[in-house]
């Protein structure tokens, strides 16, 4: 396996008495995306700016490419784009002015107008930073990222303040970074995001990561049953539920059966009995376990709280 | 450290002229102070001695004055910008970039002495019926020395802005700092009429040697004749700036 391009080990970061991240670990591979996920208030952007070479940590290591990102911070600058998560740009700075500005600062860089095009801000190019929708701000910091082309990108909350639309977009862009052999390493807390999104994920609370792997992973350790609803008025079918392998329970309500299982062959062998049994189906639907649900399950709260 | 300079200076220059009341109080004011009050004086200036009846702390070189209270407003907005980018998080979006701090502040000296030009140039060309021709005002000398004093009192404004806690204290800050130091400068009264111990204090302080400098040239002396004070104002702005990459706070 290549050399991970972030390594972060065991590192710790105080404000004042409060410890904001302590004791946290992780790697981020080359050519995935990397999410870490968590709360507000989790340590997530005090991670990230460490990584970034913002903050130095109060103890452990980080190596960016090998080098240390606040010893080394000019070094890495061609190398990687960052996408803070509260920023400002002069007030009365033009959109296509803050791209040259960017451009200029590197070795090497795209073009500015397809940027701005990819991300729906032609129409304001000659627009002042000020008067631009929370959205557009966001849009403009995410060109500013990318600007240099770098292998690294840094996404903090990227999607904040963008209509459902403008997500999906954004997603689509961060998906054809990856697609092009760059490292994206992002924190959210939608964890719709991180699902859709991530290759691997790390979940963090109160400043501490509580487990590090794929989704789909995180899902079937943690939290691996499954749920089929089939409503349906053949008489034949509650003898035929019951008799499915590995079926937990099944409820009944009326006309409507919510089959409970583990494992990743419920679904399957609930069609299969369907079909073989031929049942008549009225509605079907299945309820997977989100990370949202893995989320609860680790650390026994919401995270929304 | 070059790179995006230029480009930064511009932009900035740039940012600075689109906000209508930052050129109007930092150009326009104080030339039109300068005009009004030579005209109050009947061209006083270099041409004639005021009249025994108006008040000593107008027979002041006015056109010093008029120097050194632009040099310290373009300090004190510079104090102030400093503050509201740190704030804003402005200067930590800069900061994530190849963009060097030396640079950021670079170029925002770089502005300020481009408008401390405009300045001067539009108050010579106000004025320039006070001092009819054949005055031999030098300019280039002059302007040289302007120059060299803004920067070495910029370097101090940055001293401060790097300690201002918030924006809000920017502005009283510096006025506290700045303004008193100008009193005790030797443009109103001179150093020796003070009192030792104001005086020792005075000869401590970059305005006076900025003032001395500034008269002198003025008047038409060599810069040879005053070594002294370009050593000075040389080792403040030294002083400063070493202290500056060592305490300056990003946020």
């Amino acid at each position: 396996m290549a050399a991970p391009v972030v390594r972060v080990e065991n590192i710790r970061k105080l404000y004042g008495t409060t410890v904001a991240v302590s004791d946290v670990s992780f790697e981020v591979q080359p050519g995935e995306i990397f999410g870490l996920i968590g709360p507000n208030g989790a340590g997530k952007t005090t991670t990230m700016e460490c990584v970034e070479g913002l903050r130095a940590p109060d103890g452990g290591r980080i190596a960016v490419f090998g080098l240390d990102p606040v010893r080394d911070v000019y070094r890495l600058q061609d190398r990687i784009g960052v996408q803070l998560q509260e920023a400002q740009l002069q007030k009365r700075i033009k959109v296509w002015e803050a791209i040259d500005l960017w451009a200029s600062l590197y070795s090497r860089a795209l073009d500015g107008t397809r940027l701005l095009e990819q991300l729906g801000l032609t129409e304001k190019r000659n627009a002042w930073f000020m008067t631009l929708s929370g959205g557009q701000k966001q849009r403009l910091f995410i060109a500013l990222a990318l600007i240099n082309d770098p292998e690294l990108v840094f996404l903090d909350e990227l999607t904040t303040g963008l209509d459902p639309q403008a997500r999906r977009a954004i997603w689509d862009l961060v998906r054809g970074i990856r697609d092009r052999g760059k490292t994206v390493f992002l924190t959210t807390h939608l964890m719709e995001e991180a699902e859709r999104l991530c290759d691997r994920v790390a979940i963090i609370d109160h400043g501490r990561i509580v487990d590090v792997a794929s989704p789909a992973e995180l899902v079937q350790k943690h939290c691996p049953e499954r749920t089929v609803v089939v409503t349906t008025d053949d008489p034949a079918a509650p003898e035929r539920f019951e008799a499915i392998p590995h079926v937990d329970s099944v409820m009944r309500e009326g006309q409507r059966f919510t089959i409970r299982g583990r494992g990743r062959d419920l679904v399957t062998q609930v069609i299969e009995c369907l079909a073989i049994h031929r049942l008549r189906v009225i509605d079907f639907r299945t309820e997977l376990p989100t990370l949202e649900d893995v989320f609860l399950r680790l650390t026994g709260h919401s995270i929304r709280d | 450290m070059l790179r995006g300079l230029w480009k930064l200076t511009w932009l900035e220059f740039k940012i600075f002229v689109r906000e209508p009341l930052g050129l109007i109080g930092t150009v326009v004011i104080p030339v039109l102070v300068f005009v009004v009050a030579s005209r109050m004086l009947g061209g006083g200036g270099r041409m004639r001695p005021p009249p025994p009846d108006v008040p000593r702390i107008m027979s002041v070189d006015l056109p010093v004055l008029i120097s050194i209270l632009i040099a310290l407003s373009a300090v004190l907005s510079l104090i102030t910008i400093v503050a509201i980018y740190r704030e804003s998080g402005i200067l930590k979006r800069l900061r994530a970039t190849p963009l060097r701090p030396q640079t950021i502040l670079t170029a925002h000296v770089l502005v300020k002495l481009l408008l401390i030009a405009m300045s001067l140039a539009a108050m010579l060309l106000a004025g320039r019926r006070y001092f009819p021709i054949g005055t031999s005002v030098p300019v280039l000398s002059y302007a040289a020395a302007l120059a060299f004093t803004t920067t070495s009192i910029l370097s101090m404004g940055f001293l401060i802005a790097s300690i201002v806690p918030t924006a809000r204290f920017a502005q009283p800050f510096g006025t506290l700092i700045l303004y008193p130091m100008l009193g005790i400068s030797g443009l109103f009264v001179p150093v020796e009429f003070f009192p030792p111990a104001l005086q020792a204090l005075a000869r401590m302080l970059p305005l006076t040697y900025a003032v001395s400098l500034l008269r002198g040239i003025w008047h038409g002396d060599p810069w040879s004749a005053h070594v002294l004070d370009v050593a000075a104002l040389s080792v403040f702005f030294f002083l400063c700036t070493a202290a500056v990459s060592k305490v300056f706070r990003w946020e």
